[in-house]
């Protein structure tokens, strides 16, 4: 196990190789759908929120409100990643990420602008809602909250020990491009 | 009916906190019979300690509580309309205490009114039967996996899929290959051979509500079922795609007539985040037993 804490610089991120299971802690912030297609479209980040060496989250997390008006996490497993394909490569160019957290891998121009800019895809475990969830050991912020409703806002985590496994490198590996090559020539074989 | 609603989101709340035993048991026997400390092994530990941890908070399996899909069977008589609008007030209750997320979306105006209720949302299948007994099963199937259905029409030239029971295998088998591990694989597949594009899909769900133990009793699709399994989990897509020996938990096959010049497979995924549940109800709504 690798430990992977914030800043999520670019040297600590283009060491990281395809297989590596890392330990991330820090602060990170979800993002799915709604929010990739609005900065695809240009919009504008909210005040306060900076990706820029940061980790996106591809997750829709239940959220509940406590009693003291302060937020919990309490299930919070990754979204399918490959909807933000269209999308990812320009977030990544355009704010500086460094991470994307999500499930069931992303495609070649994901993995060109992680090459070209230094990030890397770090594949959680899907439905692990609640292992996940635990990590989350504080709710800072919640953003787009009214205008894209809970599952689909910005959500800024503080996570510590969040379990994932790198698919995709900065050096132009995919683990998931072997997998469907090897399954495909498998398959083959059996028809 | 307050009787029937406390049973209704008492289903909701077990169905997205606990994964059935037939599922879990799978999966665990899955785990043993990964490499030690590979990847698929590391993902199935997750999974397992996800399971227990759910079910001892009494929060969702999975953050992506999905459609809430409702399978009621009822004698005849019974008062369809009553339970429609009790469920779905169990859904809003329920999608308030937490058990469901807030996962209902207005397809025009975008919005998510918070409730899981609207055209739609949820989904009530009714079944009258000549029985005095209400049984209700419920089944939360996450979008990730919905997403990777898919229904195919024969002949396919690309997949040389021909209209015969060797076609089907063609078919099902390249829904596993392009499933990857994007609908959270291990998964079950339900299919339907046959029926209209509608009915396909609709009858392949149901196989969902079989045990992941129990034999199709129609030989020529128990043999398919058993040659998708056995076929899938050698290609090495492995848990969440990671690589390795288990592709799929389990492979249910229906049937159902088609016209002519149609000839469907239609292939639906269930993620390990398996989650069914059903009950029994008096003539009260209150829970008899348990069903899964």
């Amino acid at each position: 196990m690798i430990k992977l804490s914030f800043p999520f610089t670019e040297e600590k991120v283009r060491a990281l190789k395809v297989g590596d299971e890392v330990l991330i802690s820090g602060v990170i912030h979800t993002g799915r759908d709604a929010v990739h297609k609005y900065l695809h479209e240009g919009g504008a980040l909210p005040p306060g929120v900076s990706l820029r060496d940061g980790i996106l989250y591809h997750c829709g997390p239940v959220v509940m409100n406590q009693a003291d008006g302060s937020w919990k996490a309490t299930a919070a497993g990754p979204t399918t990643s490959i909807r933000e394909e269209p999308y990812q490569w320009q977030v990544i160019r355009d704010h500086g990420l460094r991470g994307v957290i999500g499930k069931g891998g992303m495609g070649d121009k994901t993995l060109a602008a992680c090459r070209e800019h230094g990030c890397v895809y770090l594949h959680a475990i899907g439905g692990a809602a609640q292992v996940l969830a635990e990590c989350i050991k504080k709710v800072r912020n919640v953003y787009f909250y009214e205008q894209f409703g809970a599952p689909e806002a910005i959500w800024e985590f503080e996570v510590e020990d969040f379990p994932a496994v790198v698919t995709m490198d900065a050096h132009g590996n995919s683990l998931h491009a072997e997998v469907f090559a090897k399954s495909q020539a498998a398959l083959a074989a059996r028809l | 009916m307050s009787q029937l609603l406390d049973s209704l989101v008492e289903l909701i709340r077990r169905t997205s906190a606990e994964i059935p035993d037939d599922i879990h048991r799978a999966i665990l026997a899955s785990l043993e019979n990964e490499k030690k400390s590979s990847l698929a092994a590391n993902a199935f530990k997750i999974i397992d300690q996800n399971i227990a941890l759910a079910k001892n908070k009494s929060q969702p399996v999975c953050q992506d509580t999905g459609s809430i899909l409702f399978y009621v069977d009822v004698p005849v008589g019974y008062d369809q309309i009553a339970f429609a609008e009790t469920a779905r007030e169990a859904v809003t209750l329920a999608t308030k205490k937490g058990y469901l997320r807030q996962n209902s979306v207005d397809s025009l105006t975008g919005k998510n009114d918070g409730t899981n209720v609207g055209p739609g949302a949820p989904s009530l299948h009714f079944h009258q039967h000549r029985s005095p007994e209400i049984s209700v099963k419920l089944a939360l199937k996450g979008g990730g996996c919905e997403n990777v259905g898919a229904q195919y029409s024969l002949p396919d030239d690309a997949l040389h899929a021909n209209r015969d029971f060797d076609g089907c295998r063609k078919a099902i088998l390249d829904a596993v290959l392009q499933a990857q591990g994007k609908g959270c694989g291990p998964g079950v597949l339900g299919v339907c051979i046959g029926g209209d594009r509608a009915t396909g899909y609709e009858l392949s769900k149901t196989q969902f509500l079989r045990r992941l133990d129990d034999r199709n009793p129609e030989p020529k699709l128990d043999a398919l079922e058993q040659d998708i399994l056995k076929t899938a989990n050698e290609l090495g897509i492995g848990p969440m795609g990671f690589g390795g020996k288990t592709t799929l938990l389990g492979v249910k096959i229906c049937a159902a007539n088609r016209v002519p010049a149609s000839y469907f497979v239609s292939v639906s995924y269930m993620c390990w985040a398996f989650r069914r549940q059903g009950v029994t109800l008096d003539a009260e709504g209150k829970i008899g037993k348990w069903l899964y």
